[in-house]
């Protein structure tokens, strides 16, 4: 959009050479910086730095009727507002693909992973269950937001608690915690996303290698029962070029190395 | 019972503690934080910048536009993202408050946004908002006559108090709670907002009035500080 | 005592906010980014104050940029006309390159001389109203090609600049890029490799980051000195 074409090209070309205008390895993610508790009225937040991307995630917690066909089970709405005030490139009004396609990508590696334990957000079955929202975010955007997003929503959730419920009224008390964390299990949702440019595969892409990107594909991870074992909970290709059959097995084959490399920076995240 | 103490345990004519930061979003042309207590209030301004649809250009003078809202974990309960009433109104007041300091005959043609987005809320966000946006304009070298400064003065009972919380908002005894959002021009004094919801006397309101003029003062001070932190630096 | 004319300017630069009293008298006159209210000369941008004899102006620290006339700037084509190219200078304005501006005789299709998303230095030719009209004729001026394009606060580039081009002089000499720098904050840097490139980006971040005004020149040659 923004970007002129001659530094795309050295974009593309430094890549050819292995190497990333800011002196990145294509396979290196920036420095990621979690803060959490960042907000007194959340019930879980957490402000996350990838570069100078930025990105602040809060859980807010209610009681509801849960869905028919899940009536032992809690439920979880995600939403992502790509903020104007972070980008030029972001315009007012109701949400746009962009937003919708980030809060669908992180939801599904959320619930699908089992990192949260629905069945224990249940209050009376068929009756009453917590209902997590978990609303994203972006501040400053300078790429790569899916993944931000993810790290974020991960720390918010790890460091919620749920709010105080008053039996009689059947409502939350709001401004009141308890001192129970949301039910989490250790399967820590992490998604990665992998762009390409010309036959070139990165992580992490600024602002302009995003606008070079030709194609991305995200996967969501989580560990499986085994020992070592991961397991992909969600995955989906973006943008118009197609990925090589080579290509998509050399990502598979890395896949898991950058999993542990983002849960190790979710260690410190406690409740 | 009379309101004789305060929920926090403020003099009625102190403020909470207060907090301006300048340049906290790289991205936009002009960045401030403002913060009262626990409500946080962050602006970025982008332009003066091309105007589209071309229709909507004005030869004579730049267009403002201001965009107000707030996070929905901001508040205890949440608030459904995307804009409503509430936030399109106080959208426009700010619009106001900010048009009467900024000087839009030099920029013809073009429109100047402002993003306001209040982080965490506590009552007096609308006035957290209008003094990082001031702010957020000055950063991006916007022309401006002066800066503008924002704070709300609240009738709690029979008293006036300074910067109001949302438990002095929620107050039912005694004459109740009136909520007054003013902004005052930081040299001439002149008003650039005023807001108010309660029941009030034309004289008390008068006395209101001196005593957010007297608070806005500080709040320069402070803003001044803040701009003059990110200058030098660089 | 007598003193030079930048010594006095110098000495007398300040921080100052909108609404800021920067001097009072009836003698001075309010340039750039100041008016007069009454007998004060207050400040309408946030900047540096400048008084130079009866002139008072402030120097701003950001802002958009906004053409003038004579400047040399970087855009890009976005649209082409029958006779002519569209292009951004991000400024709030868009501007216009008329065919007639070229100093080639161009035929046919404008797209064969300058595509959309070409990268153009030019020269700010008018500016009325909101219309931009830019000029290619001269030296120096027309279609850039290989090399890389960044981005810098426009209030900035006369640090990056230096006195008398001294500061851009030495970046260049140090490696071996040829640069263009724009008025509008856009600069174009092309070289033999794309290290060379890097390496010239990061020492003009350098420069522009730097708030130390005074010796910034001996700054930078340290910079080099450091980095080899």
């Amino acid at each position: 959009m923004d970007l002129p074409e001659i530094t795309r090209k050295r974009i593309s070309q430094f890549l050819a050479e292995g190497k990333r205008l800011d002196g990145r390895k294509p396979l290196d993610y920036r420095k990621i910086e979690i803060e959490t508790g960042i907000s007194k009225n959340a019930e879980g937040s957490a402000r996350v730095k990838l570069g100078d991307t930025e990105v602040l995630v809060g859980v807010k917690i209610d009681v509801a009727t849960p869905y028919t066909d899940h009536e032992g089970e809690g439920t979880l709405i995600t939403t992502t507002e790509l903020l104007p005030m972070s980008s030029p490139r972001f315009e007012p009004g109701p949400p746009g693909i962009e937003s919708v396609e980030t809060a669908r990508i992180i939801d599904r590696g959320i619930r699908e992973s089992g990192f949260i334990d629905f069945e224990k957000l249940c209050i009376k079955k068929g009756e009453k269950v917590y209902s997590i929202m978990l609303d994203i975010y972006s501040i400053n955007y300078d790429g790569n937001l899916i993944d931000a997003g993810n790290i974020a929503a991960i720390a918010a959730l790890k460091t919620a608690k749920l709010p105080k419920y008053n039996e009689e009224t059947g409502k939350v008390e709001y401004g009141v915690l308890t001192n129970k964390p949301v039910p989490l299990t250790d399967k820590l949702p992490i998604n990665i996303t992998f762009h390409k440019i010309g036959e070139k595969i990165l992580v992490d892409p600024s602002a302009e290698e995003e606008e070079s990107s030709e194609a991305r594909v995200s996967f969501a991870l989580t560990r499986g029962e085994k020992k070592g074992e991961m397991l992909i909970n969600a995955a989906q290709k973006g943008e118009g070029k197609i990925f090589t059959q080579e290509e998509m097995f050399k990502i598979l084959d890395i896949v898991e190395e950058k999993y542990i490399e983002i849960e190790e920076k979710l260690k410190d995240v406690k409740n | 019972m009379a309101y004789t103490k305060r929920f926090d345990g403020r003099k009625f004519d102190e403020p909470r503690e207060m907090e301006a930061k300048v340049g906290v979003i790289k991205n936009a042309d002009g960045s401030a934080m403002f913060r009262f207590g626990d409500t946080i209030a962050v602006a970025a301004v982008y332009g003066p910048k091309l105007f589209h649809p071309q229709h909507m250009q004005n030869p004579q003078k730049g267009v403002l536009r201001c965009n107000y809202d707030m996070l929905s974990f901001s508040v205890n309960e949440r608030k459904k993202p995307g804009t409503s009433r509430r936030s399109q109104e106080i959208s426009k007041v700010t619009e106001w408050a900010l048009s009467s300091v900024v000087n839009l005959d030099s920029y013809k043609n073009t429109v100047v946004d402002v993003h306001i987005m209040i982080l965490q809320a506590n009552a007096s966000t609308r006035c957290a908002g209008i003094n990082a946006a001031a702010l957020a304009l000055a950063h991006a070298g916007i022309s401006m006559k002066e800066l503008v400064s924002s704070v709300s003065i609240g009738k709690i009972d029979d008293k006036l108090v300074v910067d109001v919380i949302k438990e002095e908002e929620d107050y039912e005894d005694g004459e109740g709670a009136t909520d007054i959002a003013m902004a005052f021009m930081s040299k001439s004094g002149d008003i650039a907002l005023l807001q108010l919801d309660g029941k009030i006397r034309p004289a008390e309101l008068k006395e209101a009035i001196k005593l957010g003029e007297k608070t806005s003062k500080d709040i320069y001070e402070l803003q001044k500080k803040a701009l003059k932190k990110i200058g030098e630096e660089s | 005592m007598i003193k030079t004319e930048t010594e006095e300017t110098e000495s007398k630069r300040e921080l100052i906010v909108p609404g800021e009293a920067i001097i009072k008298g009836k003698d001075y006159l309010p340039g750039d980014g100041a008016r007069r209210e009454g007998e004060e000369i207050i400040a309408t941008r946030f900047g540096l104050s400048d008084i130079s004899g009866r002139l008072v102006k402030v120097i701003p620290l950001s802002g958009i940029y906004m053409p003038r006339i004579g400047n040399v700037v970087i855009g890009r084509v976005i649209d082409m006309t029958f006779n002519g190219w569209i292009i951004d200078i991000k400024a709030p304005y868009l501007a216009f390159l008329p065919l007639a501006e070229c100093p080639k005789y161009v035929r046919g299709d404008l797209s064969e001389y300058h595509d959309i998303g070409d990268m153009i230095c030019c020269k700010v030719l008018s500016f009325r109203g909101k219309g931009v009209d830019l000029t290619i004729m001269g030296r120096g001026l027309g279609k850039l090609e290989d090399g890389m394009i960044i981005y810098i606060n426009s209030n900035k580039v006369p640090r990056v600049i230096g006195r008398d081009g001294s500061m851009i002089n030495l970046i260049k000499e140090e490696t071996k890029c040829e640069i263009v720098v724009g008025q509008n904050g856009l600069i174009w840097i092309s070289g033999k490799t794309i290290e060379e490139e890097l390496k010239a980006k990061e020492a003009i971040l350098f420069v522009v980051e730097k708030s130390f005004v005074g010796g910034l020149t001996e700054k930078v040659k340290e910079y080099f000195g450091g980095k080899k």
